[in-house]
C-alpha cells in the first residue's frame, strides 16, 4: 500500500491497481478501521475498488499524524486478514420485457437464449466493490464473461429508477432516474437509497448481492 | 410554506440554490458533497449576518433573483458584484442590510464574478437537513428545496429580523478581465501524462465552456495528450481535480462533482484558489501555474488569514444600524 496526496485535501491509500475481491476487502477494512479510530480533521473516508480516499480539512489536520494512523491501520488490517463478515442481500428482479429492453441484445452478445442470460445473471454472487455515480449506486463485480456485454456507445437520456444493467464485468441497479449507458436487462422494486432510512443505502462496500428472478 | 412566512420568490434567477458547506461523511454511499462553488464568499456572507459558517444560504448564479420579504429580515450578499435594489433604493454588496416585511429585493446587472451568496440572519434558510446537510445537489435531487433550484412561488423559511449592527467587508478579490490564474498540484497518474501535456496545461489559456455547470468546468484549449488511452480504475476524488477523458478536453471538477471517477487526473487546483475558480463564468479564461505542496499550504494559510482579517474588521467598519 502506498500513500499519495491528491491535491491538498485528499490523502489516497493505494493498493495494487486491480479489481480483485482480496484487494477490495483490505480497502473496506481499512476504511472501517479509520472511521472507528476517528482522526481529527478527517471529513470523509471513501473506499474505491483498490484505493481509499481520506478527505481532510487541511487547516484542522495534522497530516503526519493522519498518515501514521492510515499506515498503522493498514498494517493491522494486513495482519488480521481483513475478512469481516458482510451480509448477503437479495434483490428481486423482473427480467426482460419493457423493463429489460436490452435482454435480447445481451443474449445475442452471449450467443445464448434470454433465459440463459437470466439464469447466469441470477446464479452469480456479486461483490459490492464501491458506490458512486449517484447516491446508492453500487458497482457490483464478477459478471460471468459470457454475458459481459459492453455498455451502449450512446447512453440513454433516461434510465428509469430500479433498472438493472450490465456494463462489461460490472452489474448494478440505478437508484434514481438518470442518463445511463448500461445494458438494461430487468428492473427491481427494491429501494436502493432512501435518505430517511438508516442506513440510507441498501448496499455497502464489501456486501454480497444475489439477484432473484421475481 | 411556514406559518411565519419567509422570502417569497418572484423570479428565481438563472440558477439559485440553497447551499451550506456540503454534505460530508456520506461519500461511501455515493452521496456527492455539493456545497458552495466559492466557500470564501459563503463563509463571509454568513459571518456578516452573525450566522455560523455552515448555515444554509442562497448561491446565485449569473442572473439574480427577485423576492419579497414576508417578515422583517437582515441580509448580506458577498461574492459576485451585482446591482441590488431594496424597493427603489440601491444596497451594496458586502454589507448587512435590513429588509422590512413587504419590501422587494431585486438583483440587477452583474459587474464581476459569477456567483453571489445571500445570507439571512437568524440561521439562514431554515429547511430540514438531508443526511446532515441542507446543500442542494442537483443531479441526485437531494437537499435544498426538493433537490432543485429555486422556482417562482417558492417561499424560503427564514427567521424574523434579528436586529444587527451594520457589518461591512471588502470580500474576495474577483477575477478581473474575465481571467483567473489558478495554481495546480501535479496529479496522480504520472504515467498517463508526459511533460508535453504539462507544458500545454501551464502555457496556454483555457476557456470555460458554456457546457460547464456546478459539477465541473469543461475547458476549451489544446487537447492534453495522454500517454495511454487505457482508463484507470475508478477512484475517489475531490473538488479541484482536473480530469482528462480520452479526447483530451480537461474537466475541472467543482462543487457538485461525483464521489469517484475513472479518468486520469493531470492535477488538482489548490484549495486556496478554488474560491476564485468558483467566480468564473462560461466564456472566461483560466491560466494554470504549477505549484508545490509547500506553496499550496502557504497559499491556504494566506487565504484563511485574509478571511479571518476581513471577518474581524467587518465589525469595526460598519456604522451601527
Amino acid at each position: 500500500m502506498k500513500l499519495r496526496l491528491a491535491g491538498d485535501t485528499l490523502l489516497m491509500a493505494e493498493y495494487e491497481p486491480a479489481i480483485d475481491p482480496a484487494v477490495n476487502a483490505r480497502v473496506v477494512a481499512l476504511a472501517d478501521a479509520l472511521r472507528k479510530r476517528g482522526v481529527d480533521g478527517v471529513r470523509d473516508v471513501v473506499p474505491g475498488y483498490c484505493s481509499l480516499g481520506v478527505h481532510f480539512d487541511p487547516l484542522r489536520t495534522d497530516l503526519l499524524a493522519l498518515e501514521r494512523a492510515v499506515l498503522a491501520d493498514a498494517r493491522a488490517v494486513d495482519v488480521s486478514g481483513a475478512l469481516l463478515r458482510r451480509p448477503t442481500i437479495e434483490i428481486p428482479v423482473r427480467y426482460g420485457g419493457p423493463e429489460g429492453p436490452d435482454l435480447d441484445e445481451v443474449a445475442r452478445f452471449a450467443g445464448c437464449s434470454a433465459r440463459d442470460v437470466i439464469e447466469l445473471h441470477a446464479a452469480t454472487p456479486y461483490r459490492v466493490y464501491m458506490l458512486g455515480f449517484v447516491p446508492g449506486f453500487a458497482y457490483l463485480g464478477g459478471v460471468p464473461a459470457v454475458i459481459a456485454a459492453p455498455r451502449h456507445r450512446v447512453p440513454r437520456e433516461r434510465v428509469p429508477a430500479g433498472s438493472v444493467g450490465i456494463a462489461g464485468q460490472q452489474t448494478g441497479v440505478y437508484p434514481i432516474e438518470t442518463p445511463g449507458g448500461w445494458q438494461l436487462i430487468g428492473r427491481t422494486t427494491a429501494v436502493m437509497f432512501d435518505p430517511s432510512r438508516a442506513p440510507a443505502s441498501l448496499l455497502a462496500p464489501g456486501d454480497t448481492v444475489r439477484f432473484v428472478p421475481a | 410554506m411556514t406559518v411565519g412566512g419567509g422570502l417569497r420568490i418572484l423570479k428565481p434567477g438563472l440558477l439559485t440554490t440553497v447551499q451550506d458547506l456540503g454534505r460530508w461523511g456520506h461519500q461511501v454511499d455515493g452521496v456527492p458533497v455539493a456545497g458552495p462553488m466559492d466557500a470564501f464568499s459563503h463563509r463571509l456572507a454568513n459571518h456578516l449576518v452573525g450566522n455560523p459558517p455552515d448555515a444554509a444560504l442562497l448561491e446565485i448564479t449569473l442572473i439574480g433573483p427577485e423576492f419579497v420579504a414576508e417578515l422583517d429580515v437582515t441580509l448580506a450578499v458577498c461574492g459576485a458584484d451585482f446591482d441590488i435594489a431594496r424597493d427603489a433604493e440601491a444596497v451594496p454588496t458586502g454589507v448587512t442590510f435590513p429588509v422590512r416585511a413587504g419590501q422587494t429585493v431585486r438583483f440587477g446587472r452583474r459587474h464581476g464574478g459569477a456567483r453571489a451568496y445571500l445570507a439571512i440572519a437568524g440561521g439562514g434558510v431554515l429547511i430540514p437537513p438531508v443526511l446532515g446537510s441542507r446543500a442542494t445537489h442537483l443531479v441526485s435531487r437531494m437537499g435544498g428545496l426538493d433537490g432543485r433550484a429555486l422556482l417562482a412561488g417558492d417561499v424560503l423559511p427564514v427567521a424574523a429580523g434579528a436586529r444587527l449592527r451594520m457589518n461591512r467587508a471588502r470580500g474576495l478579490t474577483l477575477p478581473s478581465g474575465g481571467r483567473a490564474r489558478l495554481r495546480v498540484l501535479p496529479g496522480s497518474q504520472g504515467t498517463w501524462f508526459g511533460e508535453d501535456a504539462w507544458r500545454a496545461l501551464t502555457s496556454v489559456s483555457f476557456r470555460v465552456s458554456p457546457r460547464s455547470n456546478r459539477m465541473g468546468y469543461r475547458l476549451e484549449g489544446p487537447p492534453l495528450a495522454r500517454l495511454s488511452q487505457e482508463e484507470p480504475i475508478s477512484e475517489p476524488l475531490g473538488m479541484g481535480a482536473i480530469q482528462v477523458p480520452a479526447a483530451g478536453e480537461p474537466i475541472l471538477l467543482m462543487a457538485d462533482r461525483q464521489t469517484a471517477g475513472g479518468y486520469p487526473k493531470i492535477g488538482y487546483v489548490i484549495t486556496a484558489d478554488l474560491c476564485v475558480a468558483g467566480q468564473l463564468a462560461p466564456g472566461e479564461f483560466i491560466e494554470f501555474d504549477r505549484c508545490s505542496e509547500r506553496e499550496a499550504v502557504s497559499a491556504l494559510i494566506a487565504r484563511e488569514r485574509e478571511l479571518m482579517a476581513q471577518m474581524a474588521a467587518a465589525r469595526d467598519q460598519g456604522a451601527s444600524a
